[in-house]
This record gives structure tokens, C-alpha cells and sequence, in this order.
């Protein structure tokens, strides 16, 4: 599912940049987070073998999904789950509405799920009469402004504490005024408190499943997935069908890289792992494709599904962190959001792998190792094929296409670019080159990298 | 064809060519010579706190002191510190009132200050979540460096549920200033036996 966004990720990032202390708080705030995830890498020698073990396993994954996803749903039942499976976002909310009525509950907490926010259940739940209830902090502050979350780790980052505040205010009767983060927690502790004890029923999304085990593992910190699931009668896991690994030893790999990834933590609070039911409790899991298996077949982009969403690539990216998350229009944002959703909906996702300086910071830090930046040029480079691309846009990567496949051509053009930029600033401050936009172009360095290191290489 | 069948049909004409599964060499990850003062660091570092005792007399004696002034203790390791019998374990407004609960760990990480607990050893699945403050019991001798030897020794056949357990719950949810005490205990305690 997908809807058509009335803006472009372009339009959307120059509205997010005219608040311009706002602007700076979201990129240092994002920074300071890729800092702490550079001190957790740093503080593990064998890091990059990591790296490389996570995105090989994942890779196996891929490539022997429709086994291990067999596995996987025999060893679950045998468990005590009951297995669903849903082809698209619809079926999802088909099958879960369905578990509702069948068990006629009407109090229902929601965990974290990236996956039920690309499938928009809430919104379908709610035409169809049903309250759900987000758990997560983040995000039921943005539920509760009828805003979706702007970041997949961090869902309620583009709001200051003063919109917390007003929002609990409203919401919860908080004291006016009052911004203090320790006040409005515990009010929404113990808000939420009454609706976990209240409540019937819990969905929660899935870090990993394991095909050996028929087992699946949820990571918090907050104690929110837990507080539903335990408390509830009925529990609904949903995942995207690539979540799967082969066997339990694996994740002793993926939870040493997934926190430490995200905001630098060793390990996430809570990484719960649930493998039956508890005694008079109904288990249920949703496998969910919606465009995964199209994307598995296509050679360039089917590494995007080893992304295990530590939003690291968010945290790092120049673009993202200057432009918001809303500006991506779509549950993911964010350089991964800009692989996967062009897959979903190529024509309304479109300006997404133009949202990207190429400079590949985010494949850099991806702890599943997924060429992102790359893959955001070859999206491009699809969307321009098919006549897609915004007028700027093609002209730009008529020039990037050359220049790339020409190595002399690209050291050149370097050479003239930090000439040009230097000498001619007017040529990149124009209305071709919407980066000029709000922002002042960096001065340019004297020599490349390439020169600096020929030329000190002979010294 | 059914959703599954679909599904399945997809992914099978889509997938690359097998690619062998990687060995992943536990050896290769980080080792501490000294586990407890590292599982410290860490634990406190994120909130916790850690505690270590000689012996089971010295537990008893500590736990006695933790629970001074609380209300409502469940304690699984010595019972008879359990300041309520009466606890309607089927009533969640009952549990939540809780003010500690004192539980066995089967295994403490010293790389990320995680605690491995067992279905079994929380009584109840919601107890280590739903309590104000939690004190998890490990023995000193079941300590590993690294999460690779963690999962070497947990045996997945026989459990139905169970969790790390790395410090108190915590949110940065709003202006990403932490807050300790988000949904679960407001804080949590290891106290090393041994
Ligand atoms: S693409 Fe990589 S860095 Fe980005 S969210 Fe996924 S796993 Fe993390």
C-alpha cells in the first residue's frame, strides 16, 4: 500500500529548513547519536568481521528464504503460534481485523512496528471502529498529534520538549508549561500503565525470527512489547518476511551489532525472546511480503533486505538530518527508506533516491554492510530510464552517469568542479542545482584527496 | 493459490543461487580477563547497578536490606522474604503493585551488562517488567564475556519465553534527554553471588 505524497521529499525539506535553529538542533542531535554509535563500534576490535558476518548470514537468508521460511512456520506451530501469512498491507490488516472480531476485544496496545506504519493499520483500524493504543513513548506523542514517527529508532525526533508539553497537556492534563522530560515520562507511565493492564489484546513487530526455532526476538527499551504481550490474552507479532535467520547462535552476531548501530548502547534493555505462548494465551505471527519477494528478484536491490532498521544511516546522513523525516513522505524514511520505497511505488516515490549527496556515509556504517549509496544511484538512474525524473534532476544525472563511468572524465570533473566552485560560484548557485537552497556552498578544498595523496606520496 | 502459496511461489523464483552460511567464530570475539569489574562498568553505565556477595548468607543479608520500607516484595530466592503472600498472581492490578521483585539469572554478559532470564525463573512472564524495581541473583561462576558465548550456552529446545535483561527500562524519547524508568523497573539491581 501506498499513497501518493502531495509534496516532494525537495519541497517538504525547504518548509523543514526555514526554522533554522530547529534545523541545527535535528542535525546536531542526530550527530551526537552516530558519535555514540562510533565509540560502541570502536570499543569492539572485531567490528568489521561483525560487519561481514551479519551480511553474509543475511545473504544466505536471502538465498535460502523459501526454506527457511518453511522451517520457520513448522517449527512455530509446533510451538503452539498460529501462522498467517499476508501478501500485501492489506491482507495484514485484513487478518488482524479479523483475530479482533473473531475474539471480540476492544482494548488493543501496539509496540513499535515499522512494518504495521508501511501497512497504515492504524488508519485502518480506526475507519473500521477499533482504538489501538502506540506504547512506544516516541510513539504515542505523534500519535497523539495525528503525526506519523519521523525516524524508524526515534520516532518522535523532530518535536522539541515544549510540543511534548502542549501535546500531554492536552492529552494527559500535564501542567501547562511544564517541559521537564522526567515529568511528562512518568506521566505517560502511568498513563499507559492503566492501558496495558487494561488491556486484550497486543501487537508487536519482530526484530528476528529463527527458522531453527520457530521463535522470534523483540527488542525495547522502554519494557513497552513486554508489558503488552505478557499482559494481554491475545499477542500478534508481525513481520516482514525477511526478518528471518537461520538459527538461534545468529543472533549472538546481529544483538551485538544492532543497539551499538542504533544509539550506541552495548545492547537493547529488553531482548525478549518468545518461542510458545504463555499458558491460556493465543500466539499468532503475520508474514508479510507486500513487494518484498519483487524485490528479492531484482539483482541491484535485493540486498536492501538485509537491513535489520538500526537507523544508523539516518543518524549519519547529511540529508536526512537537514531535511527531517517527514520529508520522505513514507513510513521509512531515511537513505533504506529510499531503496525500499521506489520498490513499493516507484512513481510516488520517485524524488526519493534524489534526497542523497552520494557521499556514502550510510554504507559506511550499515552494520549489515548493504551498498546503500550505490543502490541509491541505480535507482536513479531506473527512475531517469523510465522518464521519471524531475527536469533538474535528469540533467544533473546525465552528468553523473558520464563522469562515473569514465574514470579520467571524473578526475577531471572533479578538478573543474572545485574550480568552478571556487571561481564561478554563481554556476552552482543556480536554479538547476536546488542544493544552493538556504545553505551557503562549502568553500573548496584546495586539491582532492587523490591529489593531496599523489603529491605527498612522492615527498 | 493461497496467500502462502504466493508468497512462497514469489520468493522461490526470485532467490539468488544458495550462498553458503558464514562460521562464525566465537573465539574471534572479545574476551575480559577480569568479567566482573567489565560487566560493572557497563552495567552501571546504563543505569544498573551490581552488587557482589560471598555467599548465600551474605544474600540473605543484603536482601533483607533491600526490602526495608517496601511494601510489596516477591522474593524467588529466599521465600521467605516474600513480604505478601497473598498476591493474586492472576490479577495484573494486584502485580502492579509491586515494589520488588527478586529473581535468579542464569547468566550475566560482561560485554553489555545483560542478564540471561529463563521463563521459569521470572515466575511469571510480565514479573521482571511489570515490578518498580528489580534485583536479579546470578551466580558469579556464570559469567561470559561476549554474547556469541551466551547464546552457546542457552538451550532454545525447552523454553518458551525468556530475555536479556541489560539494566532499569529507559526512554530518550522526548529531546533524546534519558529518562530512566520508562514502562518497566525504575531500577535494577545485580547482585553477583560468589
Ligand atoms: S540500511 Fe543498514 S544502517 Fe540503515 S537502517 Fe538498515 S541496517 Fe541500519
Amino acid at each position: 500500500m501506498s499513497s501518493q505524497a502531495n509534496f516532494t521529499h525537495a519541497e517538504a525539506a525547504e518548509q523543514f529548513i526555514a526554522d533554522e535553529p530547529r534545523t541545527d538542533w535535528h542535525d546536531d542531535t542526530l550527530w551526537f547519536v552516530r558519535e555514540k554509535r562510533d565509540k560502541a563500534a570502536h570499543s569492539l576490535p572485531e567490528w568489521e568481521q561483525l560487519r561481514q558476518w551479519a551480511s553474509d548470514i543475511k545473504y544466505h537468508g536471502l538465498s535460502n528464504m523459501h526454506q527457511l521460511l518453511v522451517d520457520f512456520e513448522k517449527n512455530a506451530i509446533a510451538n503452539g503460534i498460529q501462522v498467517h501469512w499476508a501478501v500485501d498491507g492489506k491482507e495484514h490488516n485484513e487478518i488482524i481485523y479479523k483475530i479482533i472480531q473473531d475474539n471480540q476485544v476492544q482494548r488493543i496496545v501496539k509496540s513499535k512496528s515499522m512494518l504495521t506504519e508501511e501497512c497504515h493499520l492504524n488508519e485502518f483500524l480506526t475507519e473500521k471502529g477499533v482504538e489501538i493504543v502506540d506504547t512506544d513513548l516516541g510513539e504515542r506523542i505523534v500519535q497523539f498529534r495525528k503525526e506519523t514517527p519521523s525516524h524508524i529508532v526515534l520516532p518522535a525526533i523532530h518535536l522539541k520538549k515544549q510540543d511534548v508539553s502542549e501535546t500531554f497537556h492536552e492529552h494527559l492534563g500535564t501542567e501547562k508549561g511544564n517541559n521537564d522530560p522526567q515529568y511528562l515520562t512518568e506521566a505517560a507511565r502511568g498513563h499507559l500503565r492503566d492501558k496495558f493492564i487494561a488491556s486484550e489484546l497486543a501487537i508487536t513487530g519482530v526484530n528476528f525470527a529463527v527458522a531453527e526455532t520457530g521463535g522470534f526476538v523483540v527488542c525495547t527499551n522502554e519494557g513497552n512489547a513486554d508489558m503488552g504481550a505478557h499482559a494481554a490474552k491475545i499477542h500478534i507479532a508481525c513481520m516482514g518476511f525477511e526478518k528471518i535467520i537461520p538459527k538461534a547462535e545468529h543472533l549472538g552476531v546481529f544483538l551485538r551489532l544492532l543497539a551499538r548501530s542504533a544509539t550506541g548502547q552495548p545492547i537493547t534493555t529488553y531482548s525478549s525472546h518468545f518461542s510458545k505462548p504463555r499458558a491460556g494465551q493465543q500466539m499468532h505471527i503475520v508474514i508479510v511480503d507486500n513487494g518484498r519477494s519483487r524485490q528479492l528478484g531484482r539483482e541491484s536491490f535485493r540486498n536492501s533486505l538485509k537491513c535489520i532498521r538500526c537507523a544508523a544511516c539516518f543518524n549519519t546522513c547529511p540529508v536526512y538530518r537537514r531535511s527531517g523525516g517527514h520529508s520522505y513522505h513514507t513510513a521509512v524514511a531515511g537513505p533504506i527508506g529510499s531503496i525500499l520505497n521506489p520498490n513499493l511505488d516507484m512513481q510516488a516515490n520517485k524524488d526519493l533516491p534524489f534526497a542523497s549527496t552520494l557521499c556514502g556515509s550510510c554504507s559506511n556504517v550499515c552494520p549489515v554492510k548493504i551498498n546503500i549509496h550505490e543502490q541509491l544511484y541505480l535507482w536513479r538512474q531506473e527512475i531517469t530510464k523510465e522518464g521519471m525524473a524531475a527536469k533538474g534532476k535528469t540533467f544533473a544525472m546525465w552528468g553523473m552517469s558520464e563522469v562515473l563511468a569514465h574514470p579520467a572524465i571524473y578526475r577531471m570533473a572533479g578538478k573543474m568542479g572545485r574550480w568552478v566552485v571556487k571561481h564561478l560560484p554563481f554556476l552552482t548557485n543556480n536554479g538547476m542545482n536546488p542544493w544552493f537552497k538556504q545553505r551557503e556552498m562549502p568553500e573548496a578544498p584546495k586539491e582532492s584527496f587523490r591529489d593531496w595523496y599523489l603529491n605527498n606520496k612522492q615527498k | 493459490m493461497s496467500a502462502r502459496e504466493t508468497i512462497l511461489a514469489g520468493i522461490m523464483a526470485n532467490q539468488p543461487l544458495s550462498q553458503k552460511l558464514p562460521v562464525v567464530r566465537v573465539n574471534e570475539m572479545i574476551q575480559y580477563e577480569d568479567l566482573v569489574s567489565q560487566f560493572k562498568i557497563i552495567l552501571e553505565a546504563i543505569g544498573g547497578a551490581c552488587l557482589e556477595v560471598k555467599d548465600h548468607e551474605e544474600l540473605d543479608t543484603i536482601l533483607q536490606e533491600l526490602i526495608k520500607e517496601k511494601q510489596v516484595v516477591l522474593n524467588a530466592i529466599n521465600p521467605s522474604q516474600t513480604l505478601v503472600r497473598q498476591l493474586q498472581t492472576d490479577s495484573l492490578e494486584s502485580l502492579a503493585s509491586i515494589d520488588m521483585a527478586i529473581i535468579n539469572g542464569s547468566l550475566a554478559v560482561a560485554e553489555s551488562g545483560a542478564v540471561w532470564v529463563s521463563e521459569e525463573q521470572m515466575i511469571l512472564r510480565i514479573l521482571p517488567f511489570i515490578t518498580e524495581q528489580l534485583v536479579l541473583v546470578v551466580d558469579r561462576k556464570n559469567m561470559v564475556s561476549n554474547m556469541g558465548q551466551a547464546y552457546q550456552q542457552i538451550d532454545f529446545s525447552e523454553i518458551g519465553f525468556g530475555a536479556f535483561i541489560a539494566g532499569p527500562s529507559k526512554t530518550a524519547d522526548i529531546e533524546q534527554s534519558l529518562v530512566i524508568g520508562a514502562h518497566g523497573p525504575k531500577k535494577s539491581m545485580v547482585i553477583l553471588v560468589g
